[in-house]
């Protein structure tokens, strides 16, 4: 800047030093309200590219349940996920509420994971790293436990979707869901 | 390059091995700008933002933007309807279009009017027409993609400018469109090109700016810089005044954003594109209109063609048809004159471009093409013979003489 020697018209440019409050008032009062209108600005950016309305539109799924018979498992998608939906028999049940809470990774009680005990609907993900694990057709493997197991890296889940046996940390998660009616969920 | 003074030994470790602390301070702090720039040179500024916002709202766009024929109308659609701030965005980038080019125009008239394009400046007016031309690309993809009637019969009708070409025109433009017509595989082509245009564009911008920044920026007076005296450093005088006229700048635009968003639209675009149906009326975005006046004045399709691309063409040698040795048209009475002419011929071409082609009409926009081209080229003789008024003695001096004006 030195070798401009003028820089302003009149070369007054904080002569004086009473000046120097205002300035860095104003300089200070600028600087904040841009930095404001920045981030204002930014915000529709950012949260355009969040779920659209159409997106959240089809957050939710309505299931059928009639047609699913005792000892049946159905897989239904929602939010682009697998979500299982399982019929259980009176053993299976009898078969989750009786664990000891003490050996179970993630402890939960069965009745904190139902609605209503022959219906258990859990997401579909293998809560290690996302992996769908079988057990939902007849002839999948289920595991030691009798609920699921996960092929990619062997987590064995049990008839309430717990983990109970391998590198999994958490047992399968339960979405949001009411039944509608007696045979109707609404999922989401 | 002055190396940056600090205490600040990481900011000093950085600056040593890449100067970016000391590049900056050089550009856009101590940047020794003339001291009596006026508010007509705040539009290159304001120019850089306009692309800044452009390409950042478009970046977003392209995001919930699908180019394909069937349902990339839906996907605007869906981004004005359903994405969160989705309308926002379009209107933005929308009007930001009319807005640069309105910005752009002004910031190329002021270079005319106070020959911004003379010695030692010529590239920096060529690199400078080179972005208006590549902005002219950019926008005319851009309004193809919505696919609405407007976008696929511009797309039509642009395009089959090049079957004028003799011989190989046909085939340059199947070529164009990847197809016997207009169809998907040309708006799959034009949404690369309009990404990837503005990079390009970006890359002009900085070219422009280095070109300028040598033999820094022109004045109102249209004379050198000869001493320190005459100069300013950039920060804080003209980061303040460009801010203040990018302020201004913003109420205008957002009005149209928040307010009028389709002002510079056509209705038709709002019709999904039908290759059966062509609208009666069509006409291509208001920017386009002088040229477009200019095509259809010439009776001849390739004649048409040839005189409209030299319409714009023309301006990469202004620099040699203006033989005159004095820059701004206030020391020039007669190119002063020429130039409003000018100024209201093109904006009369404008208007004419969006009437019917016929009667009085074209007669009018023949004649008006012809005052177009006789500016051009009466310049280099105009150069020799005016008789221009006596330049200030210096910046410095000017400055000081209207302040004792004011001051008395």
């Amino acid at each position: 800047m030195s070798e401009i020697s003028n820089p302003s018209p009149n070369g007054t440019i904080a002569e004086n030093p009473e000046d120097e409050g205002k300035r860095d008032f104003l300089l200070i009062s600028t600087t904040t309200l841009s930095l404001a209108g920045i981030g204002l600005a930014a915000w529709p950016f950012i949260h355009s590219i969040n779920p659209a309305k159409d997106v959240l539109a089809l957050a939710s799924t309505e299931v059928d349940l009639s047609a699913i018979e005792e000892g049946q498992a159905v897989t239904t998608m929602w939010r682009g996920k697998p979500v299982f939906i399982r019929h259980r028999s009176a053993e299976e049940i009898e078969g989750a509420a009786s664990v000891n809470l003490a050996e179970l990774p993630d402890p939960q009680t069965d009745a904190e994971r139902v609605q209503r005990p022959q219906w258990l609907i859990t997401v579909g993900v293998c809560t290690h790293l996302g992996c769908i694990p079988s057990g939902q057709k007849l002839g999948d493997k289920k595991g030691d436990f009798g609920g699921w197991f996960c092929p990619c890296h062997g987590s064995h889940y049990d008839t309430s979707g717990r983990i109970r046996k391998g590198p999994a940390p958490f047992n399968l998660r339960i979405p949001e869901y009411n039944f509608i009616d007696d045979t109707t969920i609404l999922i989401g | 390059m002055k190396r940056m003074q600090t205490d600040n030994r990481i900011l000093m470790w950085i600056d040593t091995r890449l100067p970016i602390f000391s590049y900056s301070s050089e550009n856009l702090v101590s940047y020794p700008t003339p001291k009596n720039l006026s508010y007509w040179w705040n539009y290159g500024s304001i120019a850089g933002i306009v692309l800044v916002i452009m390409i950042v709202t478009g970046i977003f766009l392209a995001m919930n933007y699908q180019p394909h024929a069937d349902v990339a109308f839906q996907s605007v659609e869906r981004i004005v309807r359903d994405v969160n701030y989705g309308w926002l965005l379009r209107n933005l980038h929308m009007n930001g279009a009319s807005m640069f080019f309105i910005v752009v125009y002004i910031h190329m008239f002021r270079g005319i009017y106070f020959g911004s394009y003379k010695a030692p400046r010529e590239l920096l007016w060529m690199i400078g027409v080179t972005i208006y031309v590549c902005m002219m690309a950019t926008a005319f993809m851009g309004y193809v993609l919505p696919w609405g009637q407007m976008s696929f019969w511009g797309a039509t009708v642009i395009t089959n400018l090049f079957s004028a070409i003799p011989l190989i025109g046909d085939y340059i433009v199947v070529w164009i469109w990847g197809g016997f017509s207009v169809d998907a595989p040309t708006i799959n082509r034009f949404f690369v090109w309009h990404y990837l245009l503005p990079m390009i564009l970006f890359m002009l911008v900085v070219v422009h700016m280095w070109a300028l920044h040598i033999h820094k920026s022109n004045n109102p007076l249209g004379i050198e810089i000869k001493s320190p005296a005459d100069m300013m450093p950039f920060h804080p005088f003209y980061t303040i005044k460009d801010l203040y006229g990018l302020g201004l700048f913003m109420i205008v635009f957002m009005f149209f954003v928040f307010f009028a968003p389709d002002f510079f639209g056509e209705p038709d675009n709002y019709i999904p594109a039908d290759p059966m149906v062509t609208p009666p009326h069509i006409v291509p975005e208001w920017y386009f209109l002088p040229f477009y006046a200019i095509l259809r004045a010439i009776p001849d399709k390739l004649g048409g063609v040839i005189v409209m691309f030299a319409g714009v063409l023309i301006l990469y040698v202004l620099p040699w048809l203006d033989t005159s040795k004095v820059r701004a048209a206030t020391y020039r009475p007669i190119f002063k004159q020429l130039f409003w002419i000018f100024v209201a011929n093109a904006l009369f071409l404008g208007w004419l471009g969006q009437k019917p082609s016929e009667g009085a009409y074209l007669i009018m926009a023949q004649l008006s093409t012809g005052y177009y081209f006789l500016f051009f080229l009466i310049l280099p003789v105009l150069g020799k013979y005016e008789k221009t008024k006596p330049l200030p003695v210096s910046i410095f001096e000017e400055v000081r003489k209207k302040r004792r004006a004011k001051e008395a």
